[in-house]
């Protein structure tokens, strides 16, 4: 019988401390949690209770204060002094996509351009092949030649998670995606979410207020002051 | 599927804004230009006035004493002669043994009602037929030749001379003040020099015309091989004369002009650090506004050396952008850079002033490109360091 496949992010007892003068605030206060392959788990919290914190240090953009974070198997910290700014970003862009409130497209590039832009920095082997496949599923094979200026708000959100899958990652993190778009667009984007990570088997960690698409999830963790909540 | 390459990339940051870019790269080009103009105005110069200075034909000229640059300027310039020296000084000249010949001069200008529109000047050198000639062997004829005769009521006209006064071989030509008639008997081809604008007539004529038995200047060739500092020395022990020979001249001018250069030179400095100024605050706030951009290229799989060399590319394209147009202007604007310096300096040679070859631009495009590497690199540091998180921060907190 084979060993049972390791969660994509398992974190221990993962505390991420800030210092205000002589204050300590533990943003991320002694989490514990796995996300499993393939999963789709919303976060969600009222404002302050540590969720951007928390998927910051999940998805190395932030090294934890203390504890012990897993990804596929591999331990990347373990209560260890952090790691520097290049080996976060060896292993970021390893494992992680990156969809964010904001899209952050460049404005002389065309969509095509923007979704390849990571080709420019670092390419998985065989990555550039699906691009046209992205393309479609997104819905943006026609818009390919169009500058970011001419698209609507949920198109430049479906550019964005493009160019955040164009390197094929194991996980996507999405924080707060449909910040900037009406409900409409938000139910499409939360849409998109669902099919990638039922389709393409893709580990999805979504951050949101919205409690309607925080559904669209299997599971939802609930922080508050920097703590599970509920899970 | 096409990669983008770091280059398509940085330029087509530098297109968001558009304006801006322009802007450095206008700086850039100014700078360039006032580089390229001022190192070719050296060359030009420098040329320029080695060619006059060897069409004159002897390396040394006695005049009667006076201010030394007031003599330097009217060798070259043929302008009035303001003292007179005795005649029987070219004499004595003549008899040193390195002096393979001399040539007396007497310049004579007078008042032309006819010239231009409220009149003008007109001047008369007066030559020797018997060693001007031989002196001058460079001068080549568009008609007609020298005058043989010491007395004769001939003249050769300089190209220009020929052209204002509208004259040609055959022709006669009445010298204003003192209604003598002379004939024409040669005009000079262009030559570039001072002597175009030049009206040639025997010496005695001259001396007979305007009633003088002195002289204005004597021309004297030395021996090839003589020590031009000795000759010297040996004609200041002749009374009342000035000797000015062509490394004195041309050391002269030099300093004079060097004056000028420095000045320049100080200016293009000031306008290259002033451009370099512009490139590091227009890069970096190119960087500070995309930061969060710079943030995603980092979460995207960008090391510090990728973000470094994009930013330090963009600086590069603005540097170089603005030598290639910076040189351009300087090339096509060489002409009037002429007209402008000429108006500026004590003395100008008459051929061109600013000599402008494939090493000057390619050393201003060096140069450039060095400033864009050094303006690059702080802005580029500061983006290199940049931490995805920092960056993005703002926008996700919760």
């Amino acid at each position: 019988m084979s060993a049972p496949a390791a969660p994509a992010i398992a974190a221990e007892r993962l505390r991420r401390v800030y210092r205000r003068g002589s204050e300590e605030i533990a943003a991320v206060d002694d989490i514990s949690l796995e996300i499993g392959r393939g999963s789709f788990t919303s976060i969600v919290g009222p404002s302050g209770s540590g969720k951007t914190t928390l998927v910051n240090v999940l998805g190395c953009l932030d090294n934890p204060t203390s504890g012990k974070l897993t990804l596929g198997g591999r331990v990347v910290f373990e209560n260890c002094k952090g790691l520097s700014e290049s080996k976060l970003t060896l292993i970021r862009r390893d494992a992680f996509g990156y969809i964010f409130q904001k899209f952050f497209l460049v404005p002389t590039l065309t969509v095509l351009e923007n979704v390849i832009l990571p080709f420019t920095f670092f390419k998985k082997p065989g990555a550039d092949e699906d691009v046209g496949r992205l393309l479609k599923t997104l819905g943006l094979d026609k818009r390919a030649g169009h500058l970011p200026g001419q698209l609507s708000g949920g198109e430049m959100q479906r550019v964005a998670i493009a160019r955040a899958l164009v390197n094929k990652p194991a996980i996507l993190l999405a924080d707060e995606p449909t910040g900037n778009l009406d409900t409409a667009r938000s139910e499409e984007i939360g849409r998109i979410l669902q099919e990638l990570n039922a389709r393409e088997a893709l580990t999805v960690v979504l951050v949101t207020h919205n409690p309607r698409l925080a559904a669209l999830a299997e599971r939802t963790i609930e922080l508050r002051d920097g703590k599970v909540h509920s899970a | 599927m096409k990669k983008l390459s770091i280059f398509e990339v940085a330029w087509k940051s530098l297109l968001r804004k558009k304006t801006r870019s322009l802007l450095t790269i206008l700086g850039i080009a100014m700078a360039a230009w006032v580089m390229v103009s001022l190192f070719g105005f050296n060359r030009g110069y420098e040329a320029s006035l080695n060619k006059d200075i060897d069409n004159l034909g002897f390396q040394m000229l006695v005049v009667a004493k006076g201010c030394p640059y007031e003599a330097a300027t009217l060798m070259l310039k043929g302008g009035t002669g303001l003292k007179y020296m005795k005649e029987d000084i070219a004499a004595s000249i003549a008899a040193e043994p390195e002096v393979e010949g001399v040539t007396p001069m007497l310049m004579q200008v007078v008042f032309d009602p006819n010239k231009g529109e409220s009149g003008g000047l007109a001047a008369y050198l007066g030559v020797d037929p018997a060693t001007f000639p031989r002196m001058k062997q460079a001068l080549p004829f568009k008609a007609g030749g020298w005058f043989t005769e010491p007395e004769a009521a001939e003249a050769v006209f300089g190209y220009e001379a020929a052209e204002l006064e509208q004259r040609e071989v055959g022709d006669l030509y009445l010298i204003p003040e003192k209604e003598v008639e002379i004939k024409v008997v040669g005009v000079l081809e262009r030559t570039g020099t001072q002597d175009d604008g030049t009206i040639f007539l025997p010496l005695k004529t001259v001396q007979r015309i305007f009633g003088i038995t002195e002289l204005t200047s004597i021309g004297v060739k030395v021996q090839h091989d003589a020590d031009m500092k000795a000759i010297e020395d040996k004609l200041y022990q002749l009374p009342d004369v000035q000797v000015v020979s062509l490394s004195q001249v041309k050391t002269t001018i030099m300093t004079l002009v060097s004056t000028a250069r420095v000045m320049v030179l100080s200016i293009a400095l000031i306008a290259i650090l002033i451009a370099m100024m512009g490139v590091i605050n227009t890069v970096l706030m190119s960087v500070m506004e995309r930061r969060q951009e710079i943030g995603i290229l980092k979460s995207m799989g960008a090391m510090a050396g990728d973000v470094f060399k994009l930013v330090w590319l963009e600086t590069i394209i603005l540097c170089l952008s603005g030598g290639l147009i910076g040189t351009g202007l300087a090339i096509l604007t060489a002409r009037l850079t002429e007209v402008l310096v000429r108006g500026f300096l004590p003395f100008s040679p008459s051929g061109g002033l600013v000599a402008i070859n494939t090493g000057l631009i390619l050393m201003t495009l060096g140069v450039v490109t060095v400033i864009g590497l050094a303006s690059g690199i702080y802005p580029s540091w500061k983006a290199a360091r940049m931490r995805p998180l920092d960056t993005i921060r703002s926008e996700v907190e919760s």
